[in-house]
């Protein structure tokens, strides 16, 4: 070849591109819900035992939505697992159960209460479990030798989150380890690991708290009832309304009001806050994500605001 | 608080005010670039900042940690900067994503570290970039690390630059440090082969905030957009889109339901082209002719497919299709072939020797390689070639000769991104080595192996 026929294969950089045809700019949406999709059929094929962790929570419906598509018309080929707190609220672990019955689905349930039962893992001072969860998801993990695991965890949620990568290598130990993450180059995701490395898979690591509502919205998915406004007996803790449940109640001189509030995000209940709102439509919860200024974690989790490196110091030990 | 922290001023929306919802179809992909400490993070920190798209609790978050690290004003790169250790360091260590949206674009931005020994992050977040903002320190002008990563960026495809010439307000603000380093990196981004329209030269000032959102009175002699009107309004580049239908199969779909009981599809993601219902098509390697019967999605079946798009492909035939195959346009195929010329951008601390084993993964296919021949390395500092290097370290570029355990349907990179890419991996341990490029698509380095 001449330099002249080379340097004519590289003319991409000077070409512009705005003169020449360009394909058909897909929405945005569009381009999540396929990134999401292709996510899950990587994973399908490289690995042995994949599962979707599920929650009940919105993105964790979000998440078995897109995993339903992905496989259509057959039925999603990997089970759900959930490390259930004991702290749940009840209306999320029905729909849970509804949805898993209504696609036939495998679940298969970690419990910490197990573990506190048979003192393998001891209540905090402050009766938070979400912190108590790492080791019975890492014991499911083993027995059930699961090889990849479906988080629903998006970037923008936190500055930790913000750095982790798509497919995520967790050692035998389960830790992620933030200084030796494998470079993720264009849309091919790396999923070898060796016997007892498992990986972190997060389909929805692009998705904005706004994009998962504008989602819900097109395509019309039922969630848990308490996203939506509804009247609920609340007390007030560190800035947040919490309820009483099977986690506690008010402690002295906390006083029980009733207020219409609804949930940004579903976690352990004793430390998962509500917001005030009057939003009961996905509509309405879209005009308020979007007006909102705080973020969905610091409007109602007590856990991330614990230190500057909370969310960072759970996920190495092997969180979600 | 100090009059610069007055500045600022937290974002709280008046409750009650129409939202306008930040909701596009025009989305740029954009990452930042340049050696450590020139101000990426406190660029993209201010950017997040004066477009209010930083969050109340967020914001605070960075006051406290500011005021406890004993800084008089807040240190907006600890928006970014999310890991302890970076924290600590205060340097970037992996690829932060953020997302902003503005009333005129969707932004999803990587923020990427400078220190040459996390280049490799750096790479992952330039590999989908759709523009890069290069940023220099004004005091000390194009560095080593500044040509690497415009080296790496030009090896990429990465179709638009900024130059941010930061810190502007540490020169005075004085014109000719500003023209001096625009002129000597508009003539190395030439030499790499980019087009002067293609590269953009701004003088900012990401920790006080000339020029990235307003434009600053303090550069009068400055005509051009600020940083975002410029990221506003910049033609978005698509991929380029040489080449017809392309699609790696991922997985096949069969249901075998009493509903479904000879479904048989093949689901993947339309890496290049269009595919519609009739269309003639050929499965590679085999090199299967056969007709598609359906484009089938997940929201029922559609006429055409176009790239970047999850669908499910019937064919008319009953023929083997398995994942790792490519289904393509008959018209258009790509070469099939087991050994091509390729460049890689070396990742590992491990250096690359010749005939070492190898994986390849591309498309939806991994196999066993070996680099028969180390044909040439880039030196990127003087953008030559040198001839059969011994071996490839961490960090360089390289034009190889590979040879494959079966054939591959391989394009050129200059053709089209999505099928002429392919990652290395270590068949020891799984890990990831290096980005490979079918063919040579640098300039520079096309034009030194030419002989
Ligand atoms: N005076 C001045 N200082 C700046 C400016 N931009 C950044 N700095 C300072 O430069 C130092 C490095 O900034 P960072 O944003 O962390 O640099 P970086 O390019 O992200 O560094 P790495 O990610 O580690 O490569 C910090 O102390 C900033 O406050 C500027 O425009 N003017
Ligand atoms: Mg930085």
């Amino acid at each position: 070849m001449t330099t002249e026929a080379i340097m004519d294969q590289n003319l991409d950089l000077s070409e512009d591109p705005a003169t020449s045809e360009a394909p058909p700019q897909v929405d945005n949406l569009d381009a999540l819900e396929s990134e999401a999709i292709h996510i899950f059929r990587e994973v399908a094929g490289e690995f042995d035992r994949p599962v979707i962790l599920f929650s009940g929570g919105k993105d964790s419906t979000v998440l078995l939505h897109l995993a339903l598509k992905a496989f259509r018309p057959a039925p999603v080929p990997f089970p759900l697992l959930h490390v259930d707190t004991g702290h749940n609220f009840e209306e999320v672990l029905r729909f849970r159960d509804e949805l898993v019955s209504r696609h036939d689905l495998r679940l298969v349930v970690a419990r910490v209460q197990d573990w506190i039962d048979d003192g393998r893992l001891t209540e905090r001072p402050d009766g938070t479990r979400n912190p108590l969860q790492t080791q019975p998801l890492l014991e499911a993990i083993e027995q059930n030798r699961f090889d990849a695991v479906f988080g629903g965890g998006r970037r923008d949620e936190e500055r930790a989150r913000a750095k982790e990568r798509v497919f995520s290598l967790r050692d035998s130990f389960g830790q992620w380890d933030p200084r030796r993450q494998r470079p993720e180059l264009w849309n091919l995701y790396n999923g070898k690991h060796r016997a007892g490395e498992h990986m972190r898979v997060f389909p929805l690591s692009n998705w904005t708290e706004l994009d998962v509502w504008r989602y819900i919205q097109r395509e019309k998915i039922e969630l848990a009832s308490l996203y939506y406004a509804h009247r609920r007996e609340v007390f007030e803790r560190d800035g947040m309304w919490l309820t009483s449940g099977p986690w506690g109640g008010p402690r002295e001189g906390e006083e029980v009001v009733e207020k219409t509030v609804r949930y940004r995000t579903v976690g352990d209940g004793s430390c998962t806050g509500a917001v005030e709102s009057e939003a009961y439509t996905v509509d309405d919860v879209i005009a308020e994500v979007a007006a909102s200024h705080l973020t969905e974690r610091g409007a109602t989790r007590a856990d991330d605001r614990m230190s500057e490196a909370a969310m960072e110091d759970r996920k190495r030990e092997g969180y979600f | 608080m100090t009059d610069d922290t007055e500045t600022l001023t937290r974002f709280a929306p008046d409750s009650g005010t129409e939202v306008a919802l930040p909701v596009h179809t025009d989305l740029l992909r954009l990452a930042t670039a340049g050696s450590v400490d020139d101000g990426k993070s406190t660029l993209v920190g201010r950017l997040l900042h004066d477009t209010k798209s930083v969050l109340a609790d967020q914001l605070d978050a960075v006051h406290r940690a500011s005021a406890d690290r004993g800084l008089s004003t807040p240190d907006l790169s600890l928006l970014v900067d999310g890991l302890r250790a970076e924290r600590e360091q205060g340097i970037t260590i992996d690829v932060a994503y953020r997302y902003f949206a503005t009333a005129k674009r969707t932004f999803v931005l990587a923020d990427t570290p400078g220190h040459v020994q996390y280049t490799r992050n750096t790479v992952t977040g330039a590999s989908t970039a759709q523009l890069a903002v290069l940023l220099v320190d004004a005091r000390k002008g194009v560095l080593e690390q500044t040509r690497r990563h415009a080296a790496v960026l030009a090896l990429l495809g990465v179709p638009r630059l900024v130059l941010a010439v930061n810190k502007i307000d540490m020169v005075d603000f004085d014109e000719s440090v500003h023209a001096g380093i625009a002129a000597e990196f508009t003539e190395h981004a030439r030499a790499l082969g980019y087009a002067d329209e293609h590269v953009v030269t701004v003088p900012v000032s990401a920790l006080h905030g000339d020029n990235v959102v307003e434009r600053s009175e303090r550069t009068p002699w400055y005509t051009g957009p600020s940083l975002l009107e410029h990221l506003e309004t910049v033609p978005v580049a698509p991929d380029p889109h040489d080449v017809p239908f392309r699609m790696p199969v991922q997985y096949v779909i069969r249901p075998r339901t009493t509903e479904y009981p000879d479904y048989r599809g093949y689901a993947g993601q339309v890496a290049a082209g269009v595919v519609s219902e009739g269309d003639e098509v050929v499965v590679l390697p085999a090199g299967i002719r056969s007709r598609v019967a359906k484009v089938d999605t997940p929201d029922g079946q559609v006429p055409s497919a176009a790239a970047g798009r999850s669908v499910t492909v019937l064919l008319e035939d009953d023929v083997d299709v398995a994942r790792g195959d490519v289904i393509v346009a008959a018209e258009n195929q790509p070469r099939v072939t087991d050994e091509f010329d390729a460049t890689l951008c070396w990742l590992a601390e491990k250096p690359l020797t010749p005939r070492a084993r190898l994986l390849v993964k591309h498309g939806t296919r991994t196999v066993q390689a070996m680099a028969t021949e180390l044909t040439t390395r880039f030196d990127e500092q003087e953008l030559s070639g040198v001839d059969s290097p011994e071996q490839l370290e961490l960090n360089e570029i390289g034009r190889v000769r590979l040879r494959t355990s079966e054939s591959l349907p391989v394009d050129e990179y200059a053709d089209s991104r999505r099928t002429g890419s392919f990652i290395v991996l270590d068949p020891s341990d799984g890990s990831t080595l290096a980005a490979g490029l079918v063919g040579v698509p640098l300039a520079p380095l096309a034009a030194s192996v030419n002989h």
